[in-house]
């Protein structure tokens, strides 16, 4: 599940749940949408509330990662369980997206 | 093996049954008491076979998984997720991080990565037009009161 904040140029997106292949192509399409906004130049992760994630975070996050970088964005993750940090590690994320504490 | 208990399970290779595989392997996993890390990395191995079966191989046109689970005296636990979809040409190479068929789909390619990072070992059984067997094995911890014996 998706919750979202905006604030002037920054979105932040919350996510909670379990977040697998099928919970990321729904949470894709609805941020999609939000990012249509072309305002919006910081995307902020928030993983705080997922109770679960597989490699479909990966995908998710740098999928839109791209789309913020040819708008000359920035993404960010916070809330970073060391078991979610470890999987988003192996793709070496952390080297294109900023970790928050 | 010498199991002392196993399990099959047959879904439809539906996105919903990725996080009912989860589930399934977590209540069989139960009496070995895992700890949670160990119940977390097995959810985590489970999820992306599934995944893989669900979305390389059959790709949304029906077909079933299967997922088999047995443990023995000794916690040695192994899985095995089977679909007969359209199998993989190259293994190794899809083993590699990164490999993907559909880069443009937000895969990452890191699902077999997550599997051996997170089991002790996975061999993964394939060729096009045959399906793909994975099959994993973790020996877990057997914290106290696991398993307990019969008087």
């Amino acid at each position: 599940m998706l919750c979202y904040e905006k604030n002037r140029n920054t979105l932040i997106v919350t996510l909670s749940g379990e977040l697998d292949q099928r919970e990321a192509s729904g949470i894709r399409s609805e941020l999609d949408a939000l990012l249509e906004d072309a305002q919006i130049r910081r995307l902020v992760f928030d993983l705080s509330r997922l109770r679960f994630m597989d490699s479909s975070g990966i995908g998710l996050i740098i999928g839109r990662y791209k789309r913020m970088r040819r708008r000359n964005g920035s993404v960010a993750v916070r809330g970073v369980s060391e078991r979610m940090g470890r999987i988003l590690d192996m793709a070496g994320l952390f080297q294109l997206v900023e970790r928050l504490a | 093996m010498g199991a002392k208990n196993h399990m099959r399970l047959d879904f439809p290779a539906l996105p919903e049954n990725e996080a009912f595989a989860r589930v399934a392997i977590s209540g069989f996993m139960l009496p070995l008491n895992p700890t949670m890390e160990e119940l977390a990395d097995v959810k985590t191995a489970v999820s992306e076979a599934v995944t893989n079966a669900v979305v390389h191989g059959y790709g949304g046109e029906g077909g079933e998984v299967r997922l088999l689970a047995a443990y023995s005296e000794e916690g040695v636990l192994e899985v095995k997720v089977i679909d007969r979809g359209r199998g993989i040409e190259d293994v190794a190479q899809a083993m590699q991080p990164f490999f993907t068929t559909a880069p443009g789909d937000d895969r990452s390619g890191m699902g077999f990565t997550v599997m051996e990072s997170f089991m002790d070992d996975v061999q993964v059984h394939s060729a096009p037009g045959q399906g793909t067997v994975v099959h994993m094995s973790k020996a877990l911890s057997l914290r106290e009161a696991a398993l307990p014996r019969r008087a």
